[in-house]
Order: C-alpha cells, then sequence, then structure tokens
C-alpha cells in the first residue's frame, strides 16, 4: 500500500531535472503496441458549461481546470498513486520539523510573452492569489506563513505547523502559478488577463469567442523538449447532451471532458466501436455521494431513525439502475481507491427493510393512518436530472418503511440558498469531491467548523459531535504521517457511527474520446490534465 | 386605382415617427426599472452560483467576491448606480463572462438576427406559399396534405426536431455539422467563410422553419379564403382578368395585413433569439445567452439583454405600424 508518509522523508531529493519529461511520460498510458503517435492535429473537446475565466486559479470550476491546465503549469503533478513529480518545480525537500519545504525550480520556463519564469513569481501566486482569491486557498494553505526566494531558482514554503494537506492542494490543476509581471497590484479577479491568460504552460491562448469556443495553440518555447504533440486545441461549448453526444458520435469532435453526455447514452457508447467511456481519471477529485439529514429537526436526533434510513436504500439497485453502473456503493466517506487513508473496516448498514421498520417502531415512529409513520421532505442537489431520479428512488424505498418522502427540486442558484442559507430541509442529497486529502474535501461534511452559513458545499447537516470534531480536530494538526493516517482511518469508523450522512455511493465520473487519441492522462486528476502527452495515432 | 405607396405626406410620417419614439422612452424606462427589482426577487445570486462551480468556498472568498461584484451594498445604492450606468448608455459588466455585457449581446446579436431572419424568410415564404395553395385547392387533397404536415410539424416538440435532424444529417450521413456556427478549423474568410456559415445554418433554419411555416400557412389559408369572397375579387374577376393575377394582385395583397401584423410581433421576440434551437445546436446567439445568465444570476448581463430586447420590440412595433400603410394606403399614420 501507498504511503504518502513517503512524500515527507526529510532531505529527499526527487528526480532530476533530466528524468522529468520521462516521469510525465509514465503518467501518460493507452499508447497501443505498434501504433506510432503522429504529431499535429487539432483536438476537439467538447466543454460543458462555458468557465467564468481561463485562470484556473483565479476562478475555479471544473471546465476552468480543464482548459487552464494547458496554458498553466503547476508545481508538482501527482502520479498514479498520488504522490508528487516534478512539473515547474524539478525538485524539492521538506525539513525534518515539517516546517518548510524548500522548492528548486526549472531554470529554461518562461512565460508565453517571453519574460523568465522565477521564484517572485511562485511568491506572488501563493501568497497573493491562492492564499486570497482561491475558494479554498486560504483553509488549505492556513499555515503557511511565507514563500522566500533566496535566489530566482529556489523558493521556500514557511509554515507555523506542518502542513501535510498541502500536497494535495500543490498540483497546476489545483493551485496555479500565475505571472507575478501581470498581475501585482491589481485585484486578480477583476485583471482583464483572466480572460486572455499567458502561462508557462504547453499551450498558448490563442481566442476566447463567448459562448462558441476556446482556442488554444501549441507553445513552441515549452520547455519539455518535443511536448506538445497536438498543433491546436479547441475547447467548443454544447449547452445539450444530447448534441454533445451527436457531435462526440459524428466525428466533429473527438474528447468530451467531465461527463459529456448522458448517462443513458454512456451504455450506448461503451459498445462503440470509435469511442471509449473512460471512468479513469477522477480519483483526484473523488467524488462521493451522500444523503444528508438535517440534525437541528426532529426525529432526525434520533440515531434509529438514521439507521433505519440508511437500511433502507439498497445501495447496489442505486447504482446499477440511476447510474448505469458507473457508481458504486460507499462504505464510508473516503472513496476506497484513496488506499493511503481509506478504512474498509467501519460500521455498516445492509440494505434491509424489515431491520429499518423495527428500528422506526423502536423510536415511537408507529405507521399510522395509510401506513405512513413519517412524513418529510427531500432536496436533492440541482447539478442535473440524475440526481432527481435518485430521489424517486429514495421516495420509492422509503414508502415501503413507511416515510412519504416529498421531493423538493430548484434550479441551483435557489437550491444553494435553500441547503446552505436557509437549511430549510429534512432530508438533502448531493456530492462533494473529496479531493486526494479528507482535510480538503471530506472533514467539511463532518466538522461543527464547517457549519458555515451562506457557504456552498460546507456542513449542510449542521452536525455538530464533539467525537467528530475531536479526531477532525486531530488530523488537522498531525504533522507525523503515520499518526495522520491513523486518525483518518478512526475518523471514517466515528462518521460511520455517528451516521449525521448516509454515504451512498463512490461516483464515477468520466471521459468520453475517440479511440484513436494516445497519450490520455490516467492520474487522480487525469480528467483535468494538459493534453501535452496527447496525439492522435497514425 | 394606384396611388403612389410612400406614405402621404412625409414631415406628417416624421412627426409621427418622433411622437412614437418619445412615447417608447418612458416605456422603455420602466421595463429597465421593473426588471431592476423583479430579477432581485429570484433567490441566490451569482456569487452563490460561482462558489456552487467552484465546488467548495470559504465565507471570506464569498465575502470578497460580493464586494468586488458591489453586491454586498444595499439594493437603493445598487439601483442608483443602475441608473447612473444606463444614463451613461453603460450596460456593465458581465463578471461570470470576464467581458462587458455590450460586447456579449453585440457578438450574439449578428448570429441571432442570422438566424432567425433567415428562418422566418423561409418560413414566411413557404407558408404563404403552401397557404395559398391549400386555399386554391381548398377541400381536395393538396389542402389535407399540408394540412397534415404543418400539424404535425406545430405539434412535434423544436428540440426532438433539432436533434432527429442531427441524428439524421450529421451522425448517420455526416453531410451536415451537427452545430456550431464555423467549422473549428477556422480562418476562412470571404466565400468559403459564407458558405461554411451556410452550412452550419442549414438544420437550425429548418428546424425553426417547420415551426414557423405552420403558423404563416394556417394564416394565409384562411386569410386567402375569406378575402377571395370579397365583392372586389369577384369584380376583378368578372372584368376578365386571369385568375393568377387575381390571386397575386388581388386576393394575396389583400390577405398579407394579418401576416404582416403576425411577423411583426415575432419579429420583436425574434431577436432575443430561440433558446430551445441554439441549446440543441451549439448557435452562439441571444437566446442562450440570457437562458444562462438566468440560472448564473448574471443580473447585469440579464438586465442589459433584457433593455436590449425591449427596445428592439418597441421598434419592431413601430417599423410594423409604418408597414400597414404602406401595404394598405387606406390605413394613415398619424
Amino acid at each position: 500500500m501507498h504511503r504518502p508518509s513517503a512524500w515527507l522523508s526529510t532531505r529527499r531529493s526527487v528526480l532530476a531535472a533530466g528524468t522529468a519529461g520521462l516521469a510525465a511520460a509514465t503518467l501518460s498510458r493507452g499508447a497501443h503496441a505498434g501504433d506510432v503517435a503522429k504529431p499535429g492535429g487539432t483536438l476537439v473537446v467538447v466543454l460543458d458549461p462555458e468557465p467564468a475565466g481561463l485562470v484556473a486559479g483565479i476562478s475555479i470550476s471544473a471546465p476552468a481546470v480543464a482548459v487552464s491546465s494547458n496554458i498553466f503549469d503547476g508545481l508538482v503533478v501527482l502520479d498514479e498513486a498520488f504522490a508528487p513529480r516534478p512539473q515547474l518545480a524539478e525538485s524539492w525537500e521538506t525539513s525534518p520539523d515539517g516546517l518548510s519545504i524548500t522548492f528548486r525550480l526549472r531554470k529554461d520556463v518562461s512565460w508565453h510573452d517571453g519574460r523568465p519564469f522565477t521564484s517572485a513569481d511562485v511568491q506572488y501566486s501563493l501568497m497573493e492569489v491562492t492564499k486570497k482569491t482561491h475558494p479554498r486557498g486560504n483553509a488549505v494553505f492556513a499555515n503557511l506563513t511565507a514563500v522566500e526566494t533566496p535566489d530566482p531558482h529556489t523558493s521556500v514554503f514557511r509554515f507555523s505547523r506542518p502542513s501535510p494537506v498541502v500536497w494535495a492542494a500543490l498540483e497546476g490543476t489545483e493551485t496555479q502559478i500565475l505571472p507575478r509581471h501581470l498581475y501585482e497590484g491589481t485585484n486578480p479577479i477583476a485583471n482583464p488577463w483572466t480572460a486572455k491568460p499567458i502561462g508557462t504552460g504547453a499551450f498558448v491562448f490563442k481566442e476566447w469567442v463567448r459562448g462558441d469556443r476556446i482556442v488554444l495553440e501549441r507553445n513552441p518555447n515549452y520547455w519539455d523538449k518535443g511536448r506538445p504533440l497536438l498543433d491546436r486545441i479547441v475547447f467548443r461549448t454544447i449547452r445539450d447532451a444530447g448534441s454533445r453526444t451527436a457531435t462526440l458520435e459524428a466525428g466533429e469532435a473527438q474528447y468530451g471532458a467531465m461527463n459529456p453526455v448522458s448517462l443513458a447514452d454512456t451504455e450506448r457508447l461503451r459498445g462503440s466501436a470509435d469511442l471509449t467511456v473512460e471512468t479513469r481519471g477522477f480519483e483526484g477529485s473523488a467524488p462521493m455521494y451522500f444523503f444528508d439529514f438535517n440534525m437541528r429537526r426532529k426525529p432526525f436526533d434520533d440515531i434509529r431513525v438514521r439507521q433505519a434510513f440508511a437500511h433502507a436504500i439498497d445501495r447496489t439497485a442505486l447504482a446499477r439502475t440511476i447510474w448505469y453502473g458507473l457508481a458504486e456503493p460507499a462504505t464510508g466517506p473516503i472513496p476506497n481507491y484513496q488506499k493511503a487513508f481509506y478504512n474498509p473496516d467501519t460500521p455498516q448498514y445492509a440494505f434491509d427493510p424489515k431491520k429499518a421498520e423495527a428500528l422506526l417502531d423502536e423510536a415511537g415512529l408507529k405507521r399510522g393512518p395509510g401506513g405512513v409513520r413519517l412524513r418529510i421532505d427531500h432536496i436533492p442537489c440541482a447539478y442535473g436530472d440524475d440526481y432527481i431520479r435518485a430521489a424517486e428512488f429514495y421516495r420509492q424505498a422509503l414508502k415501503r418503511i413507511g416515510v412519504e418522502l416529498r421531493v423538493r427540486t430548484f434550479d441551483l442558484p435557489t437550491y444553494l440558498r435553500v441547503i446552505f442559507t436557509d437549511y430549510d430541509f429534512d432530508t438533502h442529497s448531493a456530492w462533494y469531491s473529496a479531493y486526494p486529502d479528507p482535510q480538503i474535501g471530506v472533514q467539511r461534511r463532518y466538522w461543527s467548523q464547517a457549519i458555515k452559513k451562506g457557504t456552498p458545499s460546507s456542513n449542510a447537516s449542521q452536525v455538530a459531535d464533539p467525537d467528530l470534531d475531536r479526531v477532525i480536530e486531530a488530523i488537522q494538526v498531525a504533522g507525523d504521517p503515520a499518526e495522520r493516517n491513523a486518525l483518518i482511518r478512526r475518523f471514517q469508523s466515528v462518521a460511520q457511527e455517528k451516521l449525521p450522512s448516509i454515504n451512498l455511493l463512490e461516483l464515477k465520473f468520466f471521459r468520453v474520446y475517440a479511440k484513436n487519441l494516445d497519450g490520455i492522462s490516467f492520474a487522480p486528476f487525469g480528467g483535468y490534465q494538459s493534453f501535452k502527452t496527447v496525439s492522435t495515432s497514425a | 386605382m394606384r396611388k403612389p405607396l410612400p406614405v402621404a405626406g412625409s414631415s406628417r410620417a416624421l412627426r409621427y415617427l418622433g411622437l412614437r419614439c418619445l412615447q417608447a422612452v418612458p416605456t422603455v424606462i420602466a421595463i429597465a426599472v421593473l426588471n431592476f427589482f423583479f430579477l432581485r426577487l429570484a433567490p441566490g445570486d451569482l456569487v452563490d452560483t460561482m462558489a456552487g462551480e467552484a465546488g467548495a468556498a470559504t465565507p471570506e472568498y464569498m465575502a470578497m467576491l460580493r464586494q468586488l461584484y458591489g453586491l454586498d451594498q444595499p439594493v437603493w445604492t445598487q439601483f442608483l448606480h443602475y441608473l447612473s450606468r444606463l444614463a451613461h448608455l453603460n450596460l456593465g459588466y458581465s463578471f461570470r463572462n470576464s467581458t462587458t455585457v455590450l460586447d456579449l449581446i453585440l457578438s450574439r446579436l449578428p448570429n441571432t438576427a442570422l438566424l432567425m431572419l433567415s428562418s422566418l424568410a423561409v418560413a414566411l415564404v413557404g407558408g404563404v406559399a403552401l397557404g395559398t395553395i391549400g386555399a386554391r385547392w381548398r377541400g381536395r387533397w393538396p389542402d389535407a396534405l399540408i394540412s397534415a404536415i404543418s400539424t404535425v410539424g406545430f405539434a412535434t416538440p423544436l428540440f426532438w426536431i433539432g436533434l432527429m435532424l442531427i441524428v439524421l444529417f450529421s451522425v448517420h450521413l455526416r453531410w451536415l455539422p451537427a452545430g456550431g456556427m464555423t467549422d473549428v478549423e477556422g480562418g476562412r474568410t470571404g466565400l468559403p467563410y459564407l458558405l461554411d456559415v451556410a452550412r452550419h445554418l442549414v438544420l437550425p433554419v429548418f428546424s425553426l422553419a417547420v415551426f414557423y411555416v405552420t403558423i404563416y400557412a394556417r394564416m394565409t389559408r384562411s386569410a386567402v379564403l375569406e378575402v377571395r369572397e370579397l365583392d372586389f375579387v369577384r369584380t376583378a374577376r368578372a372584368k376578365g382578368l386571369a385568375p393568377r393575377k387575381v390571386m397575386s394582385r388581388h386576393v394575396l395583397r389583400n390577405a398579407l395585413l394579418p401576416i404582416v401584423t403576425m411577423t411583426g410581433l415575432q419579429f420583436g421576440t425574434l431577436l432575443s433569439g430561440s433558446v430551445v434551437i441554439e441549446t440543441v445546436f451549439a448557435w452562439p446567439g441571444m437566446g442562450r445567452l440570457a437562458f444562462d445568465a438566468v440560472f448564473q444570476r448574471d443580473l447585469n448581463l440579464l438586465l442589459g439583454v433584457l433593455l436590449f430586447s425591449s427596445c428592439l420590440v418597441v421598434v419592431s412595433n413601430l417599423c410594423t405600424d409604418l408597414l400597414y400603410s404602406v401595404l394598405d394606403p387606406r390605413i394613415e399614420v398619424r
């Protein structure tokens, strides 16, 4: 089993410059034996929705990252085992006390406008952009007090406390390095360069026709010699899922990022001779789907009621029918493929409607007129029809145990207000990204300090439990990776035992792309990474 | 019989035009003000949406965005800012699209105009022709066929027609592109560019025309049938005019008035685009711009689009009124 503790071993000098390109190449497989990568050509990508800006480090969203990772490199990139590999940083070492990380930067990198890339850019990006204007940067890098620049190619990160969590966020898909000379003294969010970015990445921004396309071209001066292979990438905004399927099937686009087609269509496309449906490449964002109780409302303060609900939902059937097999039942809040953290031995709630009824009887919720014990509402997240269909599934399942569920649906902004500002719900289902470290994506569902009125994707169930808080807070301050991993495993047991939220499914997000594409990345953030290794086979 | 077509007394027409424009000013202002307050009734704002899209956020981040976007200020302050911007003919900035509202509208308007005007032209010509044929052979098979086809066309959902055309012509036959307005390779100019756009235009225009042609065919048919029974047509026939001339010069011309009314009414809404067709065919037009702005709570953009559209409705109504008097000189402008 891979242990992230290896990342932090002191004075560990990582791969020398010469092997960096090789390391990047090993991140991507998929070339069929005998085929020759053909350089050149245009890759057409269907993308939805259109991003708000093209600098993901400033206005981050899944589509923004998918575009932006081609224009900007990060300090490191995570490999398939979640271990950091060199990108803009050639090597790094962590001090024995864990209070500083020294990054040695590549010397042969320049911005797309010709200016050299230096440690000052790293300093500016972390301290002024990530910590100040990134939606989660100020939480993840809370202990980062300074970035020192002893010379143009060395950056020293200083921490007030050991912060192993930052390794999960240092990849370019999460923390971007921006050109200081274009951003300094401005508010990055309002900076005009956000719509016509200058980066260090493998592709150069060409044009953005709003509502239609974003065009990137090959960066001839890219530091990773021989890359990229493609001449151009065209991202096309197509809002309708049916049209995206047709565009891919007609061969007018060769790559669909992030669940480009409806789940129903994936079944047919999986049998296609020209297209691949690929679920690897999302282990870094790690979408976890769950069913929340409003812990401040009766009768959900009674654990027996929550357990009854957990026993009433057949998660295997849910994965098979609503998700067409593109999901797996979850056993806890952390997905099983994040091996370093995953705990397989946690309390489980097998599908057992009889037991569910017995628990409800015990809790004093007897069947009344019409066989109904309880009338409550349920709000599915407003990210698409699949979640509404899932809500219908719960309605059916809970009806069997005498619970009448009223499904309420809203558009996205209303949904966010109802759940995260008004807390006006009995039960709620949604998915959050677990991210490569539970401290970023998972604890927010369980920590009392994450009850943040008005903030989307925070603690919606409003669970405030001293046992949960204690273990979560211990994880945050643990400097020793082994100790920290043990705490994370314990956290999963406590979360499953207290059950403020039922962990339903590990969703499998997917990409759809032409079978003749080579060099697709299957790394944890492969679904969002640069197309620099991608080509069409001859 | 024939009078010169231009409206009698051009100075009077000009005065009329000026008066109508003046009358339109309070209407447009009222629309702008109502929009501002009505749109605020929808729960959630742009920052909620952006934090939702980001997947995670902190309260500090959201407060920073609200301050930057001016959403942290009282509604009245925001309203005064909005009015002062309007007075400077400034539609504001769309933070969701990282560009100005005016740029967004101006970049989409020609696309929508091209799509909708082409569809309208096809529908108008096709509808009037089909309607006339239907009336001419009333109760016989051409009439029945046209009526059946147009009923089906009207009853079929637009998105379904669009998707089916894509499946047939783009996925299976691969004759026409599935969507977009130009080829992704780009770089074309002159005639090749126009041909490229035309190829992309075929399917969306046809889908929309199928829908609108029904309306015009039915209206033309009933109007022609009605006019055909009037005295002056009998007179024309009695004086020995060829049936074709009677139809084109006497019947159709008089039957066109309701068609003009309908077209005028549609024209105003036409330029706000067709959300369905623009979505299905990935056509970068006004309809999708407004539709997305609603769900993103991009109020600056939405207010801009609505204001722009209301101005277009006012102008197109004015043009319709002027056109009446051209078609039927008995109707005078005053």
